[in-house]
């Protein structure tokens, strides 16, 4: 069976992680290749990077991180933040990385969503929907969601599923950074519209409300950021809530458990038994 | 030497680094003569089936895959060119495995995309000390028909295979330069070959 995937998301600006972490021993903590070692060795499915940096260095420090980044780890890993060309994605993608998140460049230049599935084929294109609750209506926002468009989320959605997008990350304006769940009716309204994977991202709290998530709509994957980097939840033992909560997800090898264990003959007996 | 063959297709670099982490230098050429000579080859694969068929007959690349007597692994788009044809683009491909690659049925979701186990395992060198519960890395629109060369069955939506092996020439569906420790020790057992 696919696995839902969990997905850490490191925020980089100037080659450095923003926020730091408090979970595990590292000798630095701001550095972004160290942190996607800890995070792969957790047992993360995938991560996310996303480049904050307002600067035109941005791209000098960045490919060389993401050459780093590809070298150090063992997942697949998307790389965002800022894409505004082909070129963009052409260093990006030379230097290792297995997707690029491409936001409000694709909103200003729809057609750009095809060139790179051209290109790169449509499992290298994710893209980024920032989703706000604006009087009774989903609309996408561009800029880091700090600018409010009339366009509806759902059917940018479709759009970028018909330009050639092969998967959608997908964030909730409203509850970004609130912890008080992710917005389950946006984001099951979207997989419901789309044909391609949905990452649902925004508002990550606890373990239930990854268990909700999953379970109440067709997302097949959950991003957060603050509630991995402080330790709020550590990732093997949020997998093994899910699992407990028969929602089947990936171990490592090395962080299989007796719980995972226990919990994974139950649930193929209970499949057999179905 | 591990070559990697390289084409129009392909993340060469990611293979090439999961290698490196294994300690095997490798080396990315479409160069007949080291692809002939080295030890392992291994053909990668992101990418689209008629462009990437098109580049290799251009360049007598596929007569030249076809004489390879070494270890051959195919990854992903590269298990597809070894089958016999596929509906991508309708593409005749290299026709090592008798099967016809087909697109996942409309409207279930695809791609393919994330970690997946075995539905059933059965004995191959390349997965030796692989369990039926260990996940790999898939991202993939199109799947290559069961046919009499499987090794592994994988399942979305239907089940076809993961891995497939007739003489020296091996296929995997899915990334093991991506699939964490599961894939290392996939790629460990073909350079053990």
């Amino acid at each position: 069976m696919l696995k839902k995937r969990i997905i850490p998301c490191l925020d980089i600006k100037d080659g450095r992680t923003v926020k730091g972490i408090s979970f595990v021993n590292l000798r630095d903590a701001g550095d972004p290749v160290e942190l996607a070692r800890a995070y792969a060795e957790q047992s993360a499915d995938e991560l996310v990077f996303l480049d904050i940096s307002a600067t035109d260095e941005r791209r000098k420090t960045l490919a060389p991180l993401v050459e780093k980044i590809a070298a150090a780890i063992n997942i697949p890993f998307t790389v965002g933040g800022g894409i505004t060309t082909r070129e963009d994605v052409s260093v990006l993608i030379s230097s290792g990385a297995d997707k690029v998140s491409v936001n409000t460049a694709a909103i200003l230049n729809p057609p750009l969503i095809a060139e790179l599935a051209d290109e790169y084929g449509s499992q290298c294109v994710v893209v980024a929907i920032d989703a706000k609750l604006v009087d009774g209506t989903w609309v996408v926002c561009t800029h880091g969601g700090k600018r409010v468009t009339t366009l509806p989320a759902i059917s940018w959605a479709r759009e970028a599923e018909r330009l050639g997008a092969g998967e959608i990350l997908l964030t909730s304006v409203n509850r970004d950074g609130t912890g008080e769940g992710f917005s389950i009716d946006i984001t099951s309204a979207v997989c419901n519209s789309v044909n391609i994977p949905v990452i649902a991202s925004g508002g990550a709290g606890s373990p239930e409300h990854f268990r909700e998530v999953f379970a109440e709509t067709g997302c097949t994957a959950a991003l957060a950021a603050t509630l991995f980097h402080y330790g709020i939840i550590k990732i093997p033992e949020l997998k093994d809530f899910l699992l407990r909560n028969n929602i089947e997800v990936r171990y490592s090898p090395l962080a299989r458990t007796e719980t995972w264990m226990r919990e994974r003959q139950r649930i193929v007996n209970k499949n057999k038994n179905n | 030497m591990i070559a990697i063959l390289k084409y129009n297709s392909g993340n060469t670099m990611s293979v090439q680094v999961a290698l490196r982490r294994l300690g095997h230098d490798s080396v990315v050429t479409s160069d007949p003569e080291i692809l002939l000579k080295s030890d392992r080859v291994i053909i990668p694969g992101v990418g689209e089936a008629r462009s990437a068929m098109s580049h290799l007959r251009e360049r007598g690349l596929d007569s030249l895959i076809l004489s390879l007597k070494q270890p051959v692994l195919g990854i992903c788009l590269g298990l597809q060119l070894m089958c016999s044809r596929s509906e991508e683009n309708d593409t005749e491909c290299l026709g090592i495995f008798d099967a016809v690659v087909r697109r996942f049925p409309p409207d279930e979701r695809v791609p393919h995309m994330g970690w997946n186990n075995f539905e059933s395992l059965s004995g191959t060198p390349l997965l030796k000390g692989l369990e039926p519960d260990d996940d790999l890395y898939y991202v993939h629109s199109y799947y290559a028909e069961l046919n009499s060369d499987t090794k592994a069955i994988c399942n979305y939506i239907l089940p076809f295979p993961a891995a497939m092996q007739r003489d020296n020439f091996h296929a995997v569906q899915f990334h093991p330069e991506k699939s964490a420790e599961a894939g290392a020790r996939l790629l460990k057992n073909f350079l053990e070959l």
